[in-house]
């Protein structure tokens, strides 16, 4: 589904990805586990095509199509997701607002045809009411105010609404306190399927308890400097990071 | 950064030529003599069949304007004005007073088809209501054209006409009223207007009446090298309510016009005005030029107890906007409001506000201005809250917010407060943000594409105000202000 082929990426004249690769098959879980500063942030922005990125080399191909070639917003209609690690306010747009408007721009990209009110407000409130988000959090405007447990559920919301293919989800963990992490994840986990595929991105193996994933990958350095199974996790909790980071010393 | 880069790129390929009521209409028409003297001013005078003493009222303001010098304290810098150099009176030749639309040249009713302006009174179809209907007193260049529903309206006890008109029908309720809100004296746009206005609204409402619908005029300058002066002037007697809309438009020039209005509206015990503007003169090429100059006066008096004068505005056009709807808050109790959306995009010049002046006892005003700056425009908030030393209980809360997109444009806010009462409460609240790249990246990656995403985030930055206008029109500003930052963004 996902193909990365050595990605070089730098920002300001830092080089922050040095040739990744990575692979995400249909239907995966994909976990991505590092230090602060490891880049990873950065690939999950140069995915969803963020601008002041510069791509000096490699590709990222979804389904066969080249993402570098596309803007943001052709990227989302072709489904890509980002979860955001800080979602963004939008002062005076209602949640609602927002969330028919990205709808409708991503079905019309795709040439269907756009929601009905009460369509939309149907699957709106079936999906807010398994994230137990309140009817009035939709009224209010986005992220504006929110906790951080909120922002992120809403993030999750809009997963459920857009029906993406290929989800990001950027240290979806962090400022979640333990029950917000359970509704968050209980969230995921219900779409998944084999059609879709996740890249989860977390410092902590903490998230992985409640989002198995069947790959994790150690980045470093801007690079994939080991892959394996789930329980890869487990043995970075209770080592750390400490290895990869002499190995680069040495 | 190659997101800033491409910012500038396309702000400095914005046409502000996207202005869609930048025509032209052909008619044949009649003008004063060019530039400006008391001969000028009696043909105008003479034209309209005025009595002796409006035709006196307007040669004093002549003399005293030749004594003033143009105002030079706003944010705005343009080249000399040449008084001499400007047409004070154009009117169509065919039937410049036509007594029904049928005797309206047919070009000009094709003009107002043209800008969606309902001129023909809907037959009411049997059995069906008109959802909402609005009498329209329809202004071109130095005449009113046409006014609807003028024989409904009487019937609710409401005067609804052309201002020359009224000055010839009801001389006493215009010599009461005219220009006690603004004196002749009171600046030098304002003084100059007095001398020369040609046409604007005359609206009364006498006392309990809810005026049963909408009013409004649409001003349109067509002609060239003609100033258009309108003058308004709106009555609200004890205990009456109405809802006033003018909007405006005009062709595309390679020069600039003046358009020089005042505005008068009095408020009497408990009873309410509502006044809106949508205004979207030409606002000039990305250049800079041509372009309306708009150097409007536009005050309201609150002269009796518990009245209420409610100003909303949506500023989209003119090259320069000079403009402050104020409120004289006279009667106990009473209320001012000041809802304002002000968008400057290419090199648009507005330096506008209001002024609160709170006299009497417990009054209250409220205003909320929303400046939007794109392209190479400067967008300027000056305002006013002033509380004399009877204005015991006086309160006042200001929220000025800009917003910025691209990097060539400026906000400024100016507030003046003067208080002469302890008593008085006056807060003061004010933001100026960017539209950020992150912002943008995050509706982009929802799905948007810049142009949505611009549009929706400015649509949240503007909604307090636009709550505020009535419904039809609400939607109306709000396509107009997605237009007039179109191609604004990257």
């Amino acid at each position: 589904m996902l193909e990365i082929k050595n990605l070089v990426v730098q920002i300001e004249d830092k080089r922050i990805l040095n040739g990744l690769n990575l692979t995400v098959n249909k239907g995966e879980v994909a976990a991505i586990m590092g230090p602060n500063g490891s880049g990873k942030s950065t690939l999950s922005y140069v995915i969803a095509g963020k601008e002041d990125y510069e791509v000096l080399d490699g590709e990222i191909l979804l389904n066969g199509e080249n993402l570098l070639e596309m803007e943001p917003d052709q990227r989302a209609a072709a489904g890509v997701f980002l979860a955001f690690q800080y979602p963004l306010e939008i002062p005076g747009v209602a949640s609602m607002t927002f969330l028919k408007a990205t709808l409708n721009a991503q079905r019309k990209a795709r040439g269907e045809e756009e929601l009905t009110t009460p369509d939309f407000i149907k699957r709106v409130n079936a999906a807010a009411q398994q994230l137990e988000i309140p009817k009035d959090m939709l009224k209010r405007a986005l992220n504006v105010g929110f906790s951080g447990g909120e922002k992120k559920r809403m993030e999750i919301l809009q997963m459920a609404l857009l029906q993406p293919s290929f989800c990001i989800l950027d240290e979806t963990d962090s400022g979640l306190d333990i029950d917000a992490l359970r509704i968050v994840s209980e969230g995921v986990n219900a779409l998944r399927s084999p059609d879709r595929a996740f890249l989860v991105i977390t410092h902590y193996q903490r998230l992985l308890n409640h989002i198995v994933p069947d790959t994790v990958h150690v980045m470093h350095s801007g690079r994939i400097v080991r892959s394996g199974g789930k329980e890869l996790a487990l043995e970075l909790e209770a080592n750390g990071y400490a290895d990869y980071r002499d190995s680069e010393a040495a | 950064m190659p997101a800033v880069q491409e910012t500038i790129d396309q702000v400095r390929s914005i046409d502000v030529d996207q202005y869609k009521y930048g025509f032209e209409t052909e008619v044949e028409m009649e003008k004063a003599p060019k530039g400006l003297s008391e001969d000028v001013i009696r043909f105008i005078s003479a034209k309209k069949g005025e009595p002796e003493w409006m035709l006196q009222w307007r040669l004093d303001a002549y003399k005293r304007w030749l004594t003033m010098t143009e105002p030079a304290w706003a944010r705005v810098s343009y080249d000399k004005i040449d008084y001499n150099d400007i047409y004070y009176y154009a009117a169509p030749k065919k039937n410049p007073a036509p007594k029904s639309l049928d005797e309206v040249d047919p070009e000009i009713l094709k003009t107002y088809e043209k800008l969606g302006i309902p001129l023909r009174e809907q037959e009411i179809l049997a059995g069906v209501e008109p959802q909402s209907r609005v009498a329209v007193d329809a202004v071109f260049d130095s005449v009113s054209v046409a006014t609807t529903f003028k024989e409904e309206l009487k019937k609710a006890g409401v005067i609804f006409m052309p201002i020359s008109e009224a000055v010839r029908e009801y001389p006493d309720l215009v010599r009461q009223y005219l220009g006690t809100v603004v004196p002749v004296t009171d600046n030098f746009f304002a003084t100059l207007n007095s001398a020369v206005f040609t046409d604007g609204s005359f609206v009364y409402i006498p006392p309990g009446v809810r005026c049963p619908m909408e009013l409004s005029t649409y001003f349109r300058i067509n002609e060239k090298n003609t100033g258009q002066f309108e003058r308004t002037l709106i009555i609200a007697d004890k205990g009456s309510y109405v809802s006033y809309l003018e909007g405006c438009t005009a062709p595309r020039r390679d020069e600039n016009q003046l358009h020089a209005a005042v505005v008068e509206l009095i408020a009497l015990d408990d009873a309410e005005i509502k006044y809106s503007t949508v205004q979207n003169w030409y606002p000039g090429d990305s250049q800079g030029r041509g372009g309306i100059y708009n150097f409007v006066t536009k005050r309201g008096d609150c002269r009796g107890r518990n009245s209420v004068i409610t100003w909303t505005q949506v500023e989209t056009g003119s090259a320069i906007t000079w403009k402050y709807p104020s409120c004289i808050l006279r009667g106990d109790n009473s209320r001012g409001e000041f809802y304002s959306i002000a968008v400057s995009n290419g090199m648009q010049q507005v330096d506008s506000g209001t002024k609160m002046i709170h006299l009497g006892k417990n009054t209250t005003s409220r205003i909320i201005s929303k400046g939007i700056a794109a392209g190479r425009s400067e967008n300027t908030y000056r305002g006013l809250v002033s509380a004399h030393r009877k204005a015991t209980g006086a309160r006042n809360f200001t929220n000025c917010d800009s917003l910025l997109i691209g990097n060539e444009c400026g906000a400024h806010t100016v507030p003046y407060i003067e208080s002469k009462n302890a008593s008085a409460v006056f807060e003061h609240e004010a933001t100026t943000s960017k539209i950020s790249e992150d912002q943008m990246f995050y509706c982009q990656q929802r799905g948007l594409s810049e142009e949505e995403a611009v549009a929706l985030i400015v649509n949240g930055f503007v909604k307090d105000v636009l709550q505020q206008l009535p419904m039809e029109f609400a939607v109306e500003a709000q396509k107009l202000i997605s237009i007039s930052l179109e191609g604004s963004v990257g």
